[in-house]
């Protein structure tokens, strides 16, 4: 039977090969032209236009929190005026929100990982697919163009009144950007369901599937539960704006905490379609660099499930000095703390896993380290502002600030970047310097500290967010601040450098690199068109060591 | 994995599935997920409404009296029948019958544009007694006029939302009718038929669930 279908396959290849000189036996070989890209519906071309969006995006978002830092190095208000410093604030929040920390785990290593580590030859609907990333790059680019029509003001939040009486800004244009981002990020969560649900390979059961695949599998179920809230959310905003009726106007009858119960509805499991993902790269990084299967690898499965469900019933402690009443606080606050079990239970299992292992600090791990220091940081910090009392001294301070940096954009840019080095062999069939990449690891790590634990002293101390000018006592910690940005700043260029080097000139990777699991490693690097030239069948639990390390030896004989 | 072999030739068979059983329960699962998108999407609204009709019972009450429930009613029944309808669509393809797949998709076409008729009958009346929110609207009435425009912005949210999902449907069957004329279905593969299927049942079902919100307040 197997023969027979690699026979088929292989006649496949050759005939296409004569007809078109295509390669089929490398992905990137297999066309050259901008239309083989741009028209692909191949999973792992569309992770690399994803690649290329997010990390397009991520530089603007980037250039303006430069910006932002740069402005903030002085008490007065010199080099912006306060109008535009709101708008450089509000831009800076719905880029990287939107269209990096969103759409980058799943976008890039969702897409490439997913049918490859469950044996499939792509996603359930591969056109649906590509026009997830067509309506992410529409949305990013209006969301963009926004900026160039003056520009939003009302931060990320969008929050009403503001957005809908007295912004000035061009708030629907940015609001339809997102919008259609969000009808993205759905197509993306659906294929990832179906495509895990129905596409496994067979002995591919549910508890043999990588972590990675769990940890998606909860995020693409938050995509489809609570992206659409936001759509309406935006949808009913714009209704406001442009008819001039009052859905949240408060003189027309409107209520204006509805808009924040509804947004925050979608945008606390936010968090988790931005950080959920990361875990799951996690459980990959900590198993393949200690040589040992993830320990606890049912409670960390469930623990991904358990905060996709319990994070649907947090999004009052946004708004515990909102006006909401007082028992809603409260009942938040428990559930705001009940969340934190699941991740705890991932972050005691992932130092589980270390013991007795035998640890390599390659560049992943290192991010994997990293991200532990920041998550722990960031999570604990978030009980604090979980707490009634403790929320009310440093509500919309840079406490919070400080802590929605360490927890989504620390945790996720560290899951970004280790996945990027860890499966970059994979993905562009070339090893990336090791030495550059632990060298840019620390530096990210150590400018990110730099940058934003400044800013919890800063909140503590009372300095609101979303200011400009502030009293002089302030300033030693914001030039720290200011001055571990740049530090982060330089981090970031250098991955971008030696990486991009690395596809021309790295040295060839095997197959295998690492030594790790999954199926994703036991196809070329880079993998054929197809994935695998006969459907693999699994037989084993995931993270099976012994299995790969004698299959290893073998290769190494022969 | 034998039967995946055999219709390993079926024309229908996209190259990443192994047999058309997996291909066709992916395509339903994928719009089932995508219903409850939709689920939400509306929830949204319908949240918005519980919490304004809790706050203002009378003014809601005031704005749906405004609402012709005879018209209502009536496209409520067009709406049903056009299920009904749908569901033999369905049936003729799964028995492959061509003719009558077309026919019965023509009818449910042709229901949801009496639909849409009747809607534009209604909302041109609302336009004609200025019950539009904006600068025009009017009531004459004991409650809040403003309360009641919060009604109507609701009303025009809600209804409107659904009617564009009604076009969008409209749309999918105009499309299964080109390839039905082309002959593209068949016993073997007519997923396409079942997905937009279940996409105009739940359209109808928001529908039931409006009709009672926005035209029955009150009236016992
Ligand atoms: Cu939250």
């Amino acid at each position: 039977m197997s023969t027979d279908h690699v026979e088929t396959s292989a006649s496949i290849v050759s005939v296409s090969r004569h007809e078109h000189d295509i390669d089929t036996s490398n992905y990137l070989k297999a066309g050259y032209t901008l239309k083989s890209w741009l028209l692909t519906v191949d999973h792992k071309r569309i992770a690399l236009l994803y690649l290329f969006g997010v990390t397009f995006f991520f530089i603007i978002g980037g250039i303006l929190a430069f910006l932002i830092r740069l402005e903030l190095v002085t008490p007065k208000g010199d080099l912006v005026s306060s109008d535009t410093y709101n708008r450089l604030f509000t831009q800076h929040g719905i880029i990287m929100i939107f269209l990096f920390l969103v759409p980058a785990i799943p976008g890039v290593f969702g897409n490439f990982l997913i049918p490859l580590m469950i044996g499939a030859r792509d996603l359930a609907f591969p056109r649906i697919n590509l026009a997830s990333w067509y309506m992410y790059m529409a949305g990013a680019l209006l969301t963009v163009v926004s900026m160039a029509m003056g520009g939003v003001d009302t931060g990320w939040t969008f929050y009403t009144p503001y957005s809908t009486t007295f912004s000035n800004g061009a708030v629907v244009t940015a609001g339809l950007g997102i919008f259609i981002i969000g009808f993205s990020s759905v197509f993306t969560g659906l294929n990832f369901a179906v495509t895990i649900h129905k596409m496994r390979a067979p002995g591919m059961t549910w508890f043999r599937l990588p972590l990675f695949v769990w940890a998606h599998y909860a995020t693409s179920l938050i995509m489809l539960l609570g992206t659409p809230v936001l759509a309406i959310t935006i949808l009913l905003v714009a209704v406001e704006r442009i008819w001039k009726v009052g859905l949240f106007d408060p003189s027309l009858g409107g209520d204006p905490i509805l808009f924040q119960h509804l947004f925050w509805f979608y945008s606390h499991p936010a968090v988790y379609i931005m950080i959920l993902p990361a875990m799951g790269v996690m459980s990959e990084l900590f198993s393949t660099f200690s040589k040992k299967p993830v320990f606890g690898y049912e409670f960390i499965a469930m623990s991904s499930l358990a905060i996709a469900i319990v994070g649907f019933f947090v999004w009052g402690h946004h708004m515990l000095v909102s006006g909401q009443s007082e028992f809603a606080g409260l009942i938040f606050s428990a559930l705001s703390f009940l969340v934190a079990i699941p991740s705890a239970v991932k972050v005691f299992n992932w130092t589980a896993t270390l013991y007795k292992g035998s640890i390599s600090f390659s560049t992943p791990m290192i991010y994997a380290f990293g991200f532990i220091g920041l998550f722990a940081i960031g999570g604990l910090t978030g009980l604090f502002l979980a707490c009634l009392g403790m929320d009310y001294h440093v509500h919309d301070t840079y406490f919070v600030v400080a802590h929605f940096h360490y927890v989504m954009v620390g945790a996720t840019i560290m899951g970004f970047l280790g996945a990027l080095h860890y499966w970059w062999p994979k993905m562009t069939g070339k090893m990336y310097p090791e030495g550059w990449g632990q060298l840019a690891a620390i530096v990210i790590f150590l400018g990110f500290n730099f940058t934003f634990f400044p800013q919890f002293l800063l909140g503590y101390l009372g300095m609101p967010r979303h200011y400009h000018e502030y009293v002089p006592e302030f300033q030693i910690l914001h030039i720290l601040s200011s001055a571990g940005a740049m530090i982060l700043g330089i981090g970031y260029l250098m991955p971008f450098t030696y990486l991009a080097y690395s596809v021309f000139y790295g040295k060839k990777a095997p197959a295998n690199p690492w030594g790790a699991t999954g199926l994703e490693w036991r196809t070329p690097s880079p993998p054929p068109v197809h994935n695998f030239d006969s459907i693999p069948t699994v037989d084993s639990k995931p993270y099976d060591y012994r299995t790969i390390r004698e299959e290893l030896s073998h290769v190494a004989r022969a | 994995m034998s039967l995946g072999h055999s219709a390993a030739s079926s024309p229908y068979l996209a190259h990443h599935f192994e047999d058309l059983e997996q291909q066709k329960t992916s395509a339903v699962l994928g719009m089932w997920l995508f219903l409850v998108t939709e689920i939400m999407f509306f929830g949204g609204l319908f949240a918005a409404y519980a919490v304004y009709r809790t706050l203002y019972p009378g003014p809601f009450h005031a704005g749906s009296h405004l609402l012709d429930v005879r018209l209502g009613g009536l496209n409520t029944g067009i709406l049903i029948f056009s299920s009904f309808t749908m569901a033999l669509a369905v049936h003729s393809a799964q028995l492959g019958k061509r003719r009558l797949l077309i026919l019965f998709l023509t009818l449910t076409m042709t229901l949801g544009c009496a639909f849409f008729v009747v809607k534009g009958i209604e909302w041109h009346h609302k336009y004609v007694e200025h019950h539009i929110p904006g600068p025009n609207f009017h009531f004459d009435g004991m409650q809040d006029p403003k309360l009641v425009q919060l009604f109507f912005v609701l009303y025009f949210s809600m209804t409107g939302l659904h009617a564009l999902h009604v076009l969008l449907g409209i749309g999918a069957m105009l499309w299964l009718v080109v390839l039905a004329m082309r002959k593209k279905f068949s016993k073997e593969w007519y997923t396409p038929v079942e997905l937009v299927g279940l996409y105009w049942h739940f359209v109808d079902i928001v529908w039931i669930y409006l009709f009672p919100l926005l035209y029955l307040l009150g009236r016992h």
